[in-house]
């Protein structure tokens, strides 16, 4: 068993069970941002939920961290090791006369996302954290207690017509990240083909609409503040 | 057509190469891409240079020998051919044609074009077989049925002729769709059963130790492969290492 996840197949199961999990996260989370367009009251329901429940902040919350981590530093040293296996590079490589540019630049898209994710960590994590366990309020009211907290913070980011625009290159190369990555995860986990096509088609819809939709969120909350 | 050639020159392993500038006048469309190149060495052994060297063997399209690297694409730029059935035509009057040998680790260049696939053969020896007493008591072809599906795929597996285009072109230099293909050959059929945990996996870690790179589903192999094996055989594979690791 242990030389299974040592050996490239292994790896490659591996990366692609974290990939998966980051798939259905980013669902997940789409859900509760989009009810913030709809409905304040619901998206700070959904906000408080998840911000203080147990099971999603010492389990589930620690599996993304841990999850996202190994993806990220499994992307490095994949690409590492692959870069290591070409010594002497072609002086001539028609690259796309065979393959995607998403499938070829997995590690710019990865990077990209890397960079936004410190951003984020920056804009929502952190001040979450230490207004939760530093500060020790659990309560998630405002600082005059009417009412819950998360809408106000939310719409006070997207103010910075900068952080805006950070957000939505970020998403252009979450889309072309998931572009090749929906149907790869599949691939590498050794689904059959007869059913990839249909899996295919679903992941390029899942791949534009997602982070379109979170493109569409961040306007949103800026153009109507 | 006239053509301006670029041709990666090495002495031998040990030596540093360089791309060389070379001319060739009078090539007919017809002619094969092989057969340019015997154009080529004979104008330079007529001139007393050293003729360069490359791997050739059938020139049927069925030995996997010939290899080359040509304008950015393993095998050149037509579909489901080795470099021996790439045609001139393919070409136009005046183009300038890289040409380099197969890259990658577990490939080392040799000898100007040629390089060492011996890494295939070792990752054959590893598993890509079946132990059966073939000498004397010959089964009936029927005796065994086998399903007409399974036939077909394991037979598309077992075209592949080990000529590594798919290393040259992946980029990670992956072995994956060779071994993929090697594997599935024998996976789909009940004669392989037998020895299928310990294949897959001595197979897997032999390609690992040789420093092949890993799969990144780009596909871009099984458009370059002259024999159009699939990446279905990958997926294939995968499943087979996660059964045999279950299994023991
Ligand atoms: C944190 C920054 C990230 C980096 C540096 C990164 C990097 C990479 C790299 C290099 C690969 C290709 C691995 C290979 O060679 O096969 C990859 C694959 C993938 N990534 Fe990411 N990624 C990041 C974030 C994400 C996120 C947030 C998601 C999804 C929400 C995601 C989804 C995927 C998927 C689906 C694959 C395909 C997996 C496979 O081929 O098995 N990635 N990532
Ligand atoms: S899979 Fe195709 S490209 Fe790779 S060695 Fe076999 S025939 Fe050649
Ligand atoms: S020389 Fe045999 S396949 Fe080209």
């Amino acid at each position: 068993m242990s030389k299974f996840f040592t050996s490239s197949i292994g790896r490659k199961y591996a990366m692609a069970l974290s990939a998966l999990f980051l798939m259905f996260f980013l669902l997940q989370h789409f859900a509760i941002n989009i009810l913030s367009v709809f409905s304040p009251n619901a998206f700070n329901e959904a906000s408080h939920f998840m911000g203080t429940f147990w099971a999603i902040q010492y389990v589930m919350q620690p599996i993304l961290i841990f999850g996202v981590m190994y993806h990220f530093i499994m992307g490095f040293i994949l690409e590492i090791k692959n870069r290591n296996a070409r010594v002497v590079k072609y002086a001539k490589n028609n690259g796309s006369a065979n393959s995607s540019w998403m499938s070829r630049n997995m590690i710019y898209s990865g990077l990209a996302i890397l960079g936004f994710l410190v951003l984020h960590f920056i804009d929502f994590w952190l001040p979450e954290i230490n207004t939760k366990y530093i500060q020790g309020d659990m309560s998630g009211l405002l600082a005059d207690g009417e009412g819950y907290r998360y809408y106000e913070e939310l719409t006070h980011k997207f103010v910075n017509p900068l952080r805006v625009g950070a957000y939505i290159l970020a998403f252009v190369f979450l889309s072309l990240h998931l572009m090749h990555g929906f149907s790869s995860a599949f691939q590498s986990s050794g689904v059959s083909s007869m059913r990839k096509e249909k899996l295919q088609a679903f992941g390029k819809a899942y791949a534009i609409i997602i982070p379109l939709g979170f493109i569409l969120i961040a306007l949103f909350h800026h153009f109507n503040h | 057509m006239n053509l301006t050639l670029k041709i990666w020159r090495q002495k031998d392993s040990k030596t540093k190469g360089q791309m060389v500038d070379y001319k060739v006048t009078d090539i007919s469309e017809h002619m094969s891409f092989l057969e340019m190149m015997d154009v080529l060495n004979e104008q330079l052994v007529n001139s007393g240079e050293e003729p360069v060297a490359f791997d050739h063997d059938c020139r049927e399209g069925i030995c996997g020998m010939c290899s080359m690297y040509i304008n950015g694409e393993a095998h050149g730029p037509d579909r489901g051919v080795t470099t021996c059935q790439l045609h001139m035509r393919m070409f136009k009057d005046g183009d300038t044609i890289t040409i380099e040998p197969f890259r990658a680790k577990a490939f080392p260049v040799l000898k100007d074009l040629v390089v060492d696939r011996s890494s295939f053969d070792r990752i054959q020896h590893a598993g890509g077989y079946i132990s059966v007493n073939t000498s004397g008591n010959t089964q009936d072809a029927n005796a065994t049925p086998i399903s007409k599906h399974d036939a077909d795929e394991a037979m598309d597996a077992a075209t592949c002729i080990g000529c590594g285009a798919c290393v040259a072109t992946c980029k990670n230099s992956s072995a994956m769709l060779f071994v993929g293909a090697k594997v599935s050959q024998y996976a789909l059929l009940p004669q392989g059963q037998v020895e299928a945990t310990d294949r897959v996996k001595n197979m897997v870690a032999q390609m690992d130790l040789e420093g092949f790179g890993n799969c990144s589903n780009t596909g871009a192999c099984e458009i370059e492969c002259p024999k159009g094996i699939s990446l279905e055989n990958i997926a294939r594979m995968n499943r087979e290492l996660l059964k045999a690791t279950f299994k023991s």
